[in-house]
């Protein structure tokens, strides 16, 4: 196991970027194409009669990460949660226009099938309270109707190795889920999502409710998850978004405000309000 | 001067304190007091019966002594097993509807029966089943007491398990649902499952409630002084035979209610620990 020290070392690194990177000229990045493993077309999201969401495009490509960031209440979440269908649950909620993965249509698909290839990690860690550790990964799979114990076996430790949590927690295997600690509640929660192998991961401020050291953890997890998966990530930290994403977003009032490579939006944004968030003028 | 007020206030703090303390006290010894009584009496008079032979033997004729109420035993837990078997499910499922599908007139109009049908007298609900059952079978029966008890349930049992669903946090829906779990999945196996424990608690007041219950059997199951187990012939219950025997002109009956009274007791203690014992939290 890595060092806090180590840690915070890695996190220097990561979040100075160098001012020398100043590559707008050699940005040739498309913001929707329908390459992308995830493509939103002239998305519109409301509940009752609020609008969230403003005509947003943007597609998302496969095996990156892209940060959404923006102030409270600028439609970072609902715009996340209308990728995997979780928006529709809340009573009044609608949406228009158009969302493919893989270039298939999500809303013609089934929404169980959708969030089974779309996985989601929410805010607060939410390890299901009447099931033990070895359960709580299990129980998408169990759910779905796996019954073979050796498989099941076989996946928790995959999951939970994947979510970096094997180690602490090989030994207690049946304890309480909510007997961890807040970091390990949501790196179980990782590892549940990913038991049931999924393609996208959003996360909704998966590291907000944390401490700085776990909040590193799960951004090296993110790093290392990348590799296998695609991966959205709404975050109010701008120093994460930097960190951790490949491509990031900015929203305010519900519409697309920029959407570029991250070390171009965090060095030279071609807006004034995105480069007056960024560094903290509003927001 | 400023040290004065600071000391009289602090007195004053500290008197209230001791008042409200007292006071509260207070109530709950007058809480327990009447609780401890009851069962004092009923353990003094009802000890001179409380042999193998009341556990073992039917009544016996007037005038000779000795006996016991094996049958009232065996016909209130047929009672309220069949009390129970309609209660349980019909209450509990109903409570399921109206907290997932009951915000609309419906949900609120059966939401206010079920807090009104607690409160009606228990004989006007024994005159229901009576109606219901007896008269169309022309003669008294266990159905129709177990119908009568199932009545007095059902509205406690829906709305605990309403209550104590709309406890569990909406977080563990929503991970459920993002897992790719399908809703009624999630409902049955995460939420109930986090309720569960809470709900039993309400299915057992409910029996307890039931199984103390006179005067709803006195025009449904009657009462027998013979060996019956079956549900379409009138039935002895404990709570029959301790009204009769404790109106009867007889020393030894009345002594056999006051035992009849305390092996109720008993019984419903015996219930509550076996229901502490299922419910029981593995963590």
């Amino acid at each position: 196991m890595e060092s806090v020290l180590e840690i915070q070392e890695r996190q220097k690194n990561l979040s100075v970027v160098p001012a020398a990177v100043q590559s707008s000229l050699s940005n040739n990045f498309v913001p929707v194409s329908d390459n992308h493993k995830i493509v939103a077309r002239d998305i519109n999201a409301y509940f009752g009669k609020v609008q969230a969401l403003r005509n947003v495009s943007l597609s998302i490509p496969e095996n990156s990460v892209v940060a959404i960031i923006g102030p409270s209440g600028c439609g970072k979440s609902t715009f996340l949660r209308s990728i995997n269908r979780m928006h529709e649950i809340i009573p009044g909620s609608r949406i228009t226009g158009s969302l493919t993965l893989d270039r298939k249509d999500i809303y013609q698909m089934d929404a169980v099938m959708v969030r089974k290839r779309i996985g989601m990690v929410f805010q607060k860690p939410n390890p299901f309270p009447t099931m033990s550790i070895f359960d709580n990964v299990a129980a998408g799979l169990k759910m779905n109707g796996m019954r073979k114990k050796a498989r099941l076996k076989e996946v928790v430790e995959k999951s939970l190795r994947q979510a970096a949590l094997w180690d602490e927690v090989k030994d207690s295997l049946s304890k309480s889920g909510i007997s961890l600690s807040g970091g390990q509640q949501q790196r179980l929660c990782i590892a549940r999502t990913l038991a049931v192998s999924p393609e996208v991961i959003l996360m909704d401020e998966p590291a907000s409710a944390l401490d700085p050291i776990s909040t590193s953890k799960i951004e090296e997890l993110i790093y290392e998850l990348k590799k296998q998966y695609t991966i959205v990530i709404v975050t109010h930290n701008m120093q994460q978004a930097a960190r951790v994403s490949d491509f990031t977003a900015f929203f305010y009032l519900g519409s697309l405000i920029e959407y570029d490579e991250t070390k171009t939006m965090f060095t030279s944004p071609r807006l004034k309000r995105t480069e007056d968030y960024i560094t903290g003028r509003f927001g | 001067m400023e040290i004065t007020t600071k000391h009289l206030t602090y007195y004053r703090r500290k008197a209230t304190n001791v008042i409200m303390l007292s006071f509260s006290f207070i109530a709950a010894i007058i809480t327990i007091v009447p609780l401890f009584l009851v069962f004092y009496y009923t353990v003094k008079e009802g000890a001179t019966y409380l042999n193998l032979d009341f556990f073992t033997k039917l009544p016996t004729p007037i005038g000779e002594p000795g006996g016991g109420m094996v049958n009232a035993i065996v016909g209130t837990l047929i009672l309220i097993g069949i009390g129970g078997g309609i209660g349980i499910p019909v209450g509990m499922l109903s409570g399921i509807y109206l907290s997932e599908f009951g915000k609309n007139k419906f949900g609120a109009l059966v939401r206010f029966l079920a807090d009104v049908m607690s409160g009606i007298p228990s004989i006007v609900v024994g005159v229901v089943a009576y109606t219901l059952v007896v008269l169309p079978m022309k003669h008294f029966s266990a159905l129709a007491g177990g119908v009568a008890l199932a009545i007095l349930m059902i509205p406690t049992i829906t709305r605990t398990t309403e209550e104590m669903i709309k406890l569990v946090p909406h977080s563990y829906r929503e991970a459920g649902l993002a897992l790719g779990i399908s809703k009624w999945k999630t409902s049955l196996f995460i939420v109930l499952k986090t309720a569960w424990k809470g709900i039993a608690t309400g299915i057992l007041l409910g029996l307890a409630r039931a199984a103390g219950e006179t005067a709803p059997l006195l025009f449904t199951a009657l009462g027998n002084r013979f060996w019956s187990t079956n549900i379409f012939r009138p039935i002895a219950s404990l709570t029959v035979f301790i009204y009769e025997y404790s109106k009867a002109p007889f020393k030894d009956w009345n002594e056999q209610a006051w035992t009849a009274a305390l092996v109720l007791i008993m019984l419903i203690s015996v219930l509550s620990l076996v229901f502490k014992f299922i419910t029981r939290s593995k963590y």
